[in-house]
């Protein structure tokens, strides 16, 4: 989707490249910001119909009113006790698994790279599993098991990984056959238990917001308090790294550091928001490719993944409580209905060729 | 590109050696051995088993056979056709896994990038809630037009647009559908107990109960996947250099894709309704090929096709000697004895990048 039509061309052609390249950069940068701020602006009205939307239905003026403390005292709980928490928890977890998928694909340099791919969040679903199936547990406590699944998966991941510095290939494909045992673990725990008991199981292996309190709230919104702004900050280096490593270090870039917390953070963002909501699909895989679409160039839009993450679980969340009348789908059934046409319309409008997203 | 002739023993290849062709004749010879690894490993398959039978009985059931005989029966109405079954689909897999990477020039493409399996666990589904279809028998075509559908599909989807199936769209058009149908049929099984009951089942993988009818109905297809694919080295390995060069080498891009895809549709199709859909096979083989061979895929697709169905047989024995008298399901054994050995690749050598 290039813009420039045949006067600026013509611009173009009077003006020295300096001013060529400043120009091209400003116009970047007004993209950029446009784009992350009606982003934003569609999450914040995405919220609030979510908010406003139920089997009590409450005005979106009254919903916002409510949010800024001047609601009556029957909205007032049933926004702030009921729907806030889903709300919140799915504006948290999509930010935060479309950050960490954007991290992993410019990582790794490859479009299939996503959490769900190397085993981040197979780890937290088998532990999970092995929660629900091996000992009967259920609610908060899962969310522990998996939270610790996953950081372990990913500490032996990369243990294995390790040789002489960290390659983002052998991370991956190491990831993918932890992966695989961790997927034949869930199987056979599945096959293994009561079916009731195995649905149960379904239901968080396919990710749902039901019944999240404050209590998860809290503690994903701490965790993304401090790993979010740390992945925008260090994601700057990812730039850097795209060059490949030899073009990075002749630039003075601490590489193997950089990558290192890099991975860190990706890892801890994507175990903290399959903790909370459970392995959702397609929201890590799907946020950078459409951000980087709606920026317009090949660079990174690290703000802009998390918040189409964010807008992708919020309306698929949306559709999965109130597009079935009579079943609550888990969030997870909706994310890949709802996100498989915009990725076909990344298709069908993209024009790039090669190997990015 | 220089040929190297180099005789020792590629223990730790640098990057050098792996970008270097090995020589024929050492290709050639290991390839040879892996066939006779293979040939020993059918015949373990057919000789060992939950129950015990001594390897008299089983020549017996080759030339003389009694069909009043338990241990005729089982060898020949079961061990037979599973063996058969398991060399069928591990060829089908490996070869398809090799040709998708070479195709969506991405070493992270399987075989299940074209949505082969999401679109056969969909097919599954709809035909045990919807039909009351209710054994492995009664899945396989289901699971063959649902696969091959949505290939197709999703090879069409892919084409769209600018470029014609450029591997990124592949890869993208392929994950899409994947998504959307999992999604569907995620649906359905929390809806419904009794299908999901059924499906876990399926959705693992496994060889056994298949019977040699069967497997004789899938053979054609795989075979004329093999060939098609075993006809694609060169095309991928001019594909592999980029849509741009390999124009310029005057091959026809589109159609090199297109018969790539069409040799991915029918071994995948046949293999997922045979075996259920099996993962990792797919992915991680060729690695282990292009690690011995380097990067020329008219070595990668031979040597795919034979290291497959040897890790599919050997995982297949192991479900059925641990866990007597039961058995554990192909695909979960595999991921257990398969992963740890790819694990162990990978850290050994360099890998040649695709």
């Amino acid at each position: 989707m290039s813009t420039t039509s045949e006067e600026t061309y013509a611009e173009i052609a009077d003006q020295s490249p300096v001013v060529t390249v400043r120009h091209a950069r400003q116009r970047r940068a007004a993209r950029v910001t446009s784009v992350t701020a009606v982003l934003a602006a569609v999450c914040f009205a995405v919220f609030c119909v979510s908010l406003s939307v139920g089997d009590y239905n409450i005005p979106v003026p009254d919903v916002v009113a409510t949010l800024f403390g001047g609601g009556d005292q029957a909205s007032e709980f049933i926004i702030n006790e009921l729907r806030l928490p889903r709300a919140l928890t799915a504006v948290l977890t999509g930010a935060a698994f479309g950050l960490s998928g954007a991290i992993f694909q410019t990582l790794v340099r490859n479009p299939l790279a996503s959490p769900d791919l190397i085993g981040i969040t197979q780890g937290a679903s088998a532990s999970a599993v092995i929660c629900i199936l091996g000992f009967g547990l259920s609610g908060f406590v899962v969310s522990v098991g998996a939270f610790a699944g996953a950081l372990a998966t990913a500490l032996v991941i990369y243990l294995l990984a390790w040789r002489d510095g960290i390659s983002g290939y052998r991370f991956v494909l190491i990831g993918i056959a932890m992966a695989a045992m961790l997927m034949s673990v869930i199987s056979y725990m599945m096959t293994r238990a009561e079916v009731y008991d195995a649905q149960q199981a379904l239901v968080w292996l396919t990710g749902s917001l039901n019944a999240k309190t404050w209590a998860t709230v809290k503690i994903i919104a701490w965790a993304s308090a401090v790993l979010m702004p740390l992945a925008v900050l260090v994601g700057r280096g990812l730039q850097v790294l795209q060059m490949g490593d030899d073009a990075a270090k002749s630039l003075g870039h601490r590489v193997e550091r950089s990558r290192l917390s890099l991975i860190v953070i990706a890892v801890a963002l994507a175990a903290v928001a399959t903790a909370a909501a459970g392995p959702v699909v397609f929201v890590a895989f799907v946020a950078a490719p459409i951000a980087r679409r709606l920026v317009g160039h090949n660079g990174l839009a690290l703000v802009p993944a998390a918040l189409v993450g964010a807008l992708v679980m919020l309306a698929s969340d949306f559709v999965a409580q109130h597009a079935f009348p009579g079943t609550q789908f888990p969030v997870g059934v909706v994310t890949g209905v709802v996100g498989a046409p915009y990725l076909l319309w990344l298709l069908v409008t993209t024009n790039r060729v090669g190997r990015g997203g | 590109m220089s040929t190297a002739t180099t005789n020792r023993v590629p223990d730790r290849i640098d990057t050098h050696d792996a970008q270097r062709r090995r020589s024929r004749t050492v290709l050639i010879g290991g390839l040879v051995a892996a066939v006779a690894v293979l040939f020993v490993v059918a015949l373990l398959s057919v000789f060992l088993g939950t129950r015990s039978i001594s390897p008299g009985q089983i020549f017996d059931t080759f030339f003389q056979y009694d069909s009043e005989n338990t241990d005729h029966l089982v060898v020949w109405t079961l061990r037979v056709p599973r063996t058969l079954a398991g060399i069928l689909v591990g060829v089908a897999l490996g070869l398809a896994g090799a040709v998708m990477q070479g195709v969506a020039r991405n070493p992270l493409a399987d075989p299940g990038l074209l949505g082969v399996n999401a679109g056969a666990a969909l097919a599954v589904v709809c035909a045990i809630s919807v039909l009351g279809v209710g054994s492995a028998m009664g899945y396989v075509w289901f699971a063959f037009v649902g696969a091959a559908v949505v290939a197709v599909a999703v090879y069409l989807i892919g084409s769209l647009g600018r470029e014609g199936a450029t591997p990124v769209k592949l890869a993208l058009a392929g994950a899409a559908m994947t998504a959307a149908l999992q999604s569907i049929t995620t649906a359905i099984l929390l809806t419904d107990v009794a299908t999901f009951d059924k499906f876990r089942f399926w959705t693992v993988g496994s060889l056994s109960g298949r019977k040699l009818e069967l497997v004789a109905q899938m053979a054609p297809f795989i075979v004329a996947g093999v060939v098609l694919a075993l006809c694609t080295g060169r095309l991928l390995n001019a594909l592999s250099l980029g849509d741009d060069v390999a124009r310029g080498l005057g091959q026809r891009v589109a159609l090199a894709r297109g018969l790539s895809a069409a040799a991915v549709v029918l071994l995948c199709g046949a293999a997922t309704a045979l075996a259920g859909p099996i993962t990792f096979l797919g992915l991680t083989i060729p690695h282990v090929a292009r690690l011995i061979t380097g990067p020329d895929y008219r070595w990668i697709l031979p040597y795919s096709m034979v290291l497959a169905p040897i890790l599919l047989l050997v995982s297949d024995i192991v479900g059925r000697l641990v866990a007597k008298p039961g058995e554990l399901q192909v695909g979960i054994v595999m991921a257990i004895i398969g992963a740890p050995f790819f694990i162990l690749l990978v850290r050994r050598r360099k890998l040649a990048e695709l």
